[in-house]
């Protein structure tokens, strides 16, 4: 494997990273099944586009991009808390819908940034080598936004969001607002998706309205891969765990890739992804040796 | 260290060197060319089979002085830029990215190793090149902008009542939407004005080709590839209420539609893999044009258009490369 392949997947590891975040947020510590992501991604992606193009500052766009993406959560939260529609159809609801948005926003369904200013360009002038720049800036977002997420959830208000997910009644009768502890974990949520598919479309040339396709299966196998390779649990270890998954994802893609020997190509990496979580699943369970353990179970 | 085993270490340092040398100096004969698709489509491989056999009748062959490497995205945007960070950590000569976003991936991932791009609609507005004429930079390619005029100019030669002309697409695939604004551009030109119908995925096109229905004089169906995946839908109703179906690709004829102005796109992969030849020589993507598609050929089919009511003039079915039976 080249260098450039190997830090290409870490550098594609820490933004999915991000998705790892959010899909860590929805579906584990609040248990709210959400696919809203397969079009806030891409809704993050056109939103930063589309103020890039028009010659907004991209820090600032990509930040516009979170805020669009954190009231595509709301809106899910919304159509489940208020209208009482299944959390799952409610997501659907929202990704359906987002793609419309995400074409009126965008005004057509690929906007190119080749070579208009992004959120690297301020660092370009730090004689850091070309390849390293963009990891770097990545490294650093993530580090700031696991952060941020774990000072959340050790909060009182994310304890709330925590009891939500672990159980809403007894939540509720303790007095915690769950139908607040959901709209504000899936804004959260959203809000990181979208983000990241604001800085996947700066480091990718451009905003596409189809590259939100599968993404809640990548922050899935973030997920579920980190869990598993980061022992113990608690929601420290647990957003760790998710970014930590979604680099050994990536780089389990570039091996896959460059395994020119095995003769397996691109065409093969959902097997290699279905390996790969089932092993990840299986892999503890067999380390201990003593009976079977839930895999997948919630922390 | 026995003097034996020195000898030996020594003779196995020689032979790991000389087996480290040896594919060195057949690599500096090889060229290197890695294709890229974002999805396994039959118009992408064919674009892909037409690269690899221009190639070849020019004198690079696959495995002997070519490596010739393929990857494709799955239609993940995500595995796209990884492909085109693994190909330029490769440094292959040539990288051929087939599709607008293949394309844009390996962009943003290298400034010097020679690009041409091939079936992207739109190459300026993409911005992977600044000029069409001189591209400047490491990228040319080849578009497969459809010939629009030339389309609806078949239209109103095949049905000259055609007043109202219907168009089936999906509004999240950029080359379509290009397509539509082109005919929307063009359709006053031979008195017609347009009616879309949107159908964002392959299952959504009966009902945008039935929401036609009463509407149009003719439906037109441009080279989408969400519709043209699901054109048998489209040439369903175009029987059902009699209203003639023309494509914007040859392939789409063969399944139903009345007739079309088209390229192969086999075609476009060999023009594509002249320009990868050029390069091999040794000229620079930014000193050659990005080129349009050359060969349009016309595809009929008189049964079809028995079917959706209406008869093939005989200048068209003379002039046709292709007569569908």
């Amino acid at each position: 494997m080249s260098s450039i392949a190997l830090i290409g997947a870490i550098e594609l590891g820490l933004v999915f990273g991000l998705v790892g975040l959010g899909v860590y947020l929805s579906f584990r510590v609040l248990n709210f099944p959400d696919l809203t992501v397969d079009g806030s991604f891409p809704l993050g992606g056109g939103v930063a586009a589309a103020l890039i193009v028009a010659d907004a500052d991209p820090w600032l766009a990509s930040l516009a991009a979170a805020a669009a993406g954190a009231v595509a959560g709301l809106v899910t939260g919304w159509l489940n808390v208020r209208l009482k529609i299944l959390h799952l159809l409610a997501s659907i609801l929202t990704m359906i819908a987002l793609f419309s948005i995400n074409l009126r926003i965008m005004g057509r369904p690929n906007v190119a940034l080749l070579g208009e200013s992004t959120v690297f360009t301020p660092f370009e002038g730090l004689g850091l080598p070309a390849i390293w720049l963009q990891p770097m800036v990545f490294l650093a977002v993530v580090v700031v936004a696991t952060l941020l997420v774990d000072l959340y959830l050790l909060s009182e208000i994310g304890l709330a969001l925590r009891a939500t997910g672990a159980n809403p009644r007894v939540a509720r009768a303790q007095g915690v607002r769950t139908d607040r502890a959901i709209l504000a974990g899936l804004a959260v949520s959203n809000a990181l998706v979208a983000l990241a598919g604001a800085l996947f479309a700066q480091s990718q040339g451009g905003a596409d309205v189809s590259m939100g396709v599968g993404i809640i299966v990548v922050g899935l196998a973030a997920v579920i891969v980190g869990e598993t390779l980061v022992p113990g649990r608690g929601v420290v270890l647990g957003t760790i765990a998710s970014v930590v998954g979604s680099i050994v994802y990536r780089l389990a893609i570039a091996l896959a890739l460059n395994a020119d020997i095995l003769g397996l190509k691109a065409q093969d990496l959902n097997l290699v992804t279905a390996v790969l979580v089932a092993l990840a699943l299986t892999l503890p369970g067999l380390r201990r040796s003593r009976g079977a353990r839930l895999a997948g179970g919630r922390p | 260290m026995t003097d034996s085993r020195i000898a030996r270490a020594v003779a196995g340092l020689v032979l790991a060197c000389a087996a480290l040398t040896a594919p060195d100096r057949a690599w500096s004969q090889t060229k290197s060319v890695a294709v890229t698709a974002i999805v396994d489509h039959p118009a992408l491989n064919a674009v892909r089979d037409g690269v690899r056999d221009e190639l070849k009748a020019r004198g690079f062959e696959e495995g002997r002085n070519l490596r010739f490497e393929y990857e494709s995205a799955q239609g993940n945007t995500g595995t796209a830029a990884q492909i085109a960070r693994k190909f330029v950590g490769d440094r292959p000569d040539v990288i051929v990215p087939i599709s607008t976003p293949s394309a844009q991936a390996v962009a943003a991932a290298t400034k010097d190793i020679p690009i041409v791009f091939s079936a992207v609609t739109d190459p300026v507005a993409a911005k992977l090149v600044t000029s069409l004429e001189r591209p400047g930079g490491n990228v040319t390619g080849v578009s497969d902008l459809s010939p629009i005029r030339k389309h609806l100019e078949l239209v109103a030669r095949v049905v000259p009542t055609a007043k109202r002309l219907g168009v089936v697409f999906n509004p999240g695939e950029t080359n379509a939407v290009v397509l539509v604004e082109l005919v929307r551009k063009h359709a006053p030109e031979f008195g017609m004005t347009v009616v879309e119908a949107s159908a964002p995925r392959s299952s959504d096109v009966l009902a945008a080709a039935r929401s036609l229905v009463g509407k149009v004089d003719a439906i037109y169906v441009p080279t989408d590839n969400t519709v043209v995946s699901a054109v048998e839908a489209v040439v369903k109703v175009g029987i059902d209420s009699k209203i003639p179906v023309f494509a914007g690709d040859t392939d789409t004829v063969k399944r139903g539609a009345i007739a079309a102005v088209g390229f192969n796109y086999y075609d476009v992969g060999r023009q594509t893999g002249q320009l990868v030849l050029r390069i091999l020589e040794g000229a620079k993507p930014g000193d050659l044009p990005v080129q349009g598609v050359e060969i349009t050929e016309l595809h009929v089919n008189p049964e079809a258009a028995k079917r959706m009511g209406v008869t093939l003039p005989q200048a068209v079915l003379s002039e046709a490369k292709v007569v569908v039976q």
